[in-house]
């Protein structure tokens, strides 16, 4: 394939995702010429590292414990079939033939050499991807909610927006060198799959008096050492202004940011110190005092945008396939799949399916580039060849018709990629942790794994019933473990691995920042400490109980006493 | 110093004035913020004025001296703080058409930053221009052919591209 | 010359591959078995200044010193959990890294 197909640059193309046109294609390839560059230059010494460190991790690429990494965006989380062939190709070339789905809607890879980023960025590019801004301190990948499009409660899709930010964002001349990183999230749905109350930015598509569509903007949210919940800015910008309300948040952010401890340099502190009204002024009166013609919100420009993002063909079917209802009863496995995998989808006939890159035992969020050949023919054999990748690093297919689901179970269970525990306790966030990552202070995937293995009747797991675990192997929380139901944080104590356990953390709009359970365990201890909560959880809940919503009414001061009293029984915790 | 305009190294005709020395009677003086006020009390009619100022300058405080300032010559403390153009793009709203510039450790790879947030000047210490030189800034400008964004100096508009291909 | 705490070795990233080095007594080694022991503050302090001036030359980066324990048969284990899984490669993953059969180390 060429860079770059004009034929395919449009909407009527049989996918249901944005296609470059020539100026997205000349930018992104004048970005992978612009690295190349840079790169020659650090191998001769025109940039020194502390230079050029910027830059490179601007293109995805860190410098970890073994090796370089690259991640590389799949921006809104939507991707097709041949970029995500393309995703396994490059593994096989030029690492070890797999890749990570990580908690922000990237793929990382973890042996990249330094000198064949910049091929591996014009492959991606082939493939309209890239890995701009995947790290540094600019404006991230703008990620939305990975059932957009398809679930029944949306208001509006909210990958336009995601990718009109994108666009927006991506090279930005004054915000490329921000105090520290700026996350966006943006969903337009009733329920948050997005986690926007946890970005430094969070857009909810809302309609207000009138029936006009805008946004809710929430700012100043964030897990990391200091966790916070996000506070609303404004209740309701006009889409015309969003562009210039945003320049108005980043511009504040960048002057009055601090800068002399990247600890406290996210927006989150600037909104917590000076406090949201503050901020609110400040924002308000530099959105005033724009020129916002400048940012003459083009209608057309933003349509153009949407039309990528309009369904695909689907069939006339009945709400309910006869043939599923059969098959669920003839394969109990394929039945229990359903029940944890499958999600409604607003189209009747059809289903959304979370792939769980989860298996017992396995590495959370890695997929070999085999597994990843297998999703991309799955996607279009049922599909309409898209494909998804969720904040808890599974991948979705979100069009696929109910009678096929039995035909697409199968070719998954073949690639190991029907493990049916989709939002169960095996379900697991983790970050690499440090098996792979040199901020890390403790290894996290270990912890996944002995815990899924603990929890591995996949019966059992129904009967808990959904419920989130999240593992940071440091302060930093790539692993979310703030705002997990159980969250697992690994740290460096007297010179050994040791795991700090919070309960009640919610990444809805219902955030809310999960409590300190005691004092660290142990990694072996871990897989009982979590037992123990569990099973507490089982004998205390009301009927239809989350877990999140029993430890809500009997109190945090419950689970304590369970372990402490554990603790005196003798299990050493 | 080195003095980098339009991609290449100029001589610098301005003329940094240490705040203890006298107010000049003819040429370019850059004066420091501190001493603005001095001098534009006193400076004669036929001296160009410039200012250096800190990123942390609040720009309504140069209000009323822009229209007398020709120069004014924005600090970077380090290359990687981007407040210097937030500063610049402020300074240019006000209503500042002088030459702006950026003083301190910028790169090359930040030269279409710099010149889209409304400098024109670039002025890097001579160690730096040793590994930075000519070609590199210009390679870096050239490097960005159309923004995303509006409202920033740039060679072209993608958004203002489209719209000129949709009318056709 | 005044003494360690522990004995030390250099460890480093190679800049153009990313992978740990180790400083030893001809240049920079792929096996920390050839790396060189500082044993005093001398000696450590010179393993560092030649590591300073290997970032300048743009060979090598992320240049730090690591305490080690030396075994019996003279090969350096690092104390600390960190460094131990950088010689070795994922704890999660045996088949990548230098612990790999086959990595880039065990090939004359």
């Amino acid at each position: 394939m060429t860079a770059h197909d004009p034929s395919l640059a449009r909407p009527n193309a049989p996918t249901t995702t944005y296609r470059y046109d020539e100026y997205d294609a000349t930018f992104v390839r004048e970005r992978v010429a612009e690295f190349r560059e840079q790169v020659r230059r650090r191998l001769e010494g025109a940039l020194t590292e502390d230079e050029f460190r910027p830059f490179r991790l601007m293109n995805g690429l860190y410098l970890q414990l073994h090796a370089y990494m690259l991640r590389v965006a799949i921006p809104y989380g939507t991707l097709t079939a041949r970029q995500m062939r393309r995703l396994a190709d490059i593994a096989d070339k030029y690492d070890r033939g797999y890749g990570h789905f990580t908690t922000r809607q990237n793929l990382q890879y973890n042996w990249p050499k330094l000198v064949d980023t910049p091929d591996i960025l014009e492959s991606l590019a082939e493939v309209e991807m890239h890995a701009i801004q995947t790290s540094g301190n600019c404006i991230r990948n703008v990620t939305a909610d990975h059932f957009s499009g398809v679930a029944p409660d949306e208001i509006e899709d909210p990958r336009a927006t995601a990718e009109f930010l994108r666009q927006w964002s991506s090279a930005h001349p004054e915000f490329s060198f921000l105090p520290r990183k700026f996350k966006i999230a943006v969903t337009g749905a009733e329920h948050d799959r997005a986690a926007i109350m946890v970005h430094d930015v969070g857009l909810r598509i809302v309609k207000n008096d009138a029936g006009e569509i805008g946004y809710q903007v929430v700012v100043g949210g964030g897990l990391g050492r200091t966790p916070f919940v996000g506070k609303i800015i404004r209740d309701y910008v006009s889409r015309a202004d969003l562009l210039a309300y945003l320049e108005a948040i980043m511009r504040v952010y960048n002057r009055f940011g601090r800068r002399d401890n990247k600890y406290k340099a996210r927006i989150k502190i600037l909104v917590h110190e000076k406090g949201i009204d503050e901020v609110r002024a400040a924002v308000e009166a530099e959105f005033a005092a724009m020129n916002r013609s400048v940012f003459s919100f083009d209608p057309d420009e933003f349509e153009r945008i949407a039309a990528f993002f309009t369904p695909p063909p689907y069939e006339s079917l009945p709400a309910e396939s006869a043939k599923l209802r059969t098959q669920r009863v003839a394969h109990p496995a394929f039945g229990n799949f359903v029940d944890v995998n499958v999600s409604p989808h607003r189209v009747p006939g059809y289903a959304i399916v979370t792939v769980s890159l989860k298996p017992i035992g396995g590495i959370p969020g890695d997929a070999t580039s085999q597994q990843m050949r297998v999703l991309a023919d799955a996607s279009e054999r049922f599909g309409f060849g898209e494909l998804r990748v969720s904040h808890e690093q599974n991948i979705i297919l979100p069009h696929v018709k109910q009678e096929d689901l039995f035909d697409l179970w199968k070719l998954l269970d073949g690639a190991h990629l029907a493990t049916a525990n989709a939002g169960l306790v095996s379900d697991i966030i983790s970050c690499p942790g440090l098996d792979y990552c040199s901020l890390a202070t403790a290894r996290s995937i270990p912890v996944a794994q002995a815990i899924s293995k603990r929890f591995s009747d996949l019966s059992r797991q129904r009967r808990i019933g959904k419920l989130g675990i999240k593992i940071s192997g440091c302060i930093n929380a790539c692993g979310h473990h703030h705002v997990g139901a159980i969250g697992i944080l690994g740290l460096e104590k007297k010179g050994q691995e040791s795991y700090q356990i919070t309960l009640g953390g919610d990444p809805t709009f219902s955030a809310s920042i999960g409590e300190i359970l005691g004092p660290g365990v142990s990694a072996e201890q871990v897989p009982d400490v979590i037992e123990h909560i569990v099973d507490f959880y089982l004998a205390e809940r009301l009927e239809g109980e989350a877990f999140i919503e029993t430890w809500r009414r009997i109190g945090h001061a419950r689970f304590k006493d369970v372990l402490r009293r554990e603790g005196e029984d003798g299990a050493d915790i | 110093m080195a003095l980098i305009s339009d991609g290449r190294f100029i001589e610098d005709d301005w003329r940094r004035l240490a705040d203890e020395e006298a107010l000049p009677k003819s040429g370019k003086v850059v004066v420091s913020l501190a001493r603005l006020e001095h001098a534009l009390a006193h400076l004669p009619e036929g001296v160009s004025l410039g200012v250096n100022i800190p990123n942390t300058t609040d720009p309504t405080s140069l209000t009323r001296a822009l229209s007398r300032l020709e120069l004014v010559e924005i600090a970077f403390p380090a290359f990687a703080d981007g407040r210097g153009f937030s500063l610049a793009r402020l300074i240019r709203r006000a209503g500042f058409t002088g030459e702006l510039r950026a003083s301190g450790r910028l790169l090359a790879d930040q030269y279409a930053h710099a010149l889209g947030c409304g400098f024109n000047t670039i002025e890097i210490p001579d160690e730096l221009a040793e590994r930075q030189g000519e070609s590199q800034w210009q390679a870096a400008r050239a490097a960005h052919a159309r923004t995303y964004q509006r409202g920033y100096v740039a060679p072209g508009s993608i958004l203002d591209a489209r719209r000129k291909a949709a009318a056709q | 010359m005044p003494a360690l705490k522990h004995p030390q070795i250099l460890l480093a990233s190679d800049l153009s591959d990313g992978e740990v080095v180790f400083l030893g007594a001809e240049g920079w080694e792929r096996r920390h078995a050839r790396a060189r022991v500082a044993h005093d503050k001398d000696e450590a302090a010179a393993l560092e200044s030649f590591g300073k001036a290997e970032i300048a030359k743009n060979r090598v980066v992320d240049v730090y010193l690591a305490d080690v324990e030396v075994g019996a048969d003279g090969v350096p284990t690092p104390l600390h959990y960190r460094e131990k899984m950088r010689l070795k490669g994922p704890s999660v993953r045996p088949d990548l890294g230098k612990q790999a059969k086959g990595a880039a180390h065990d090939r004359p």
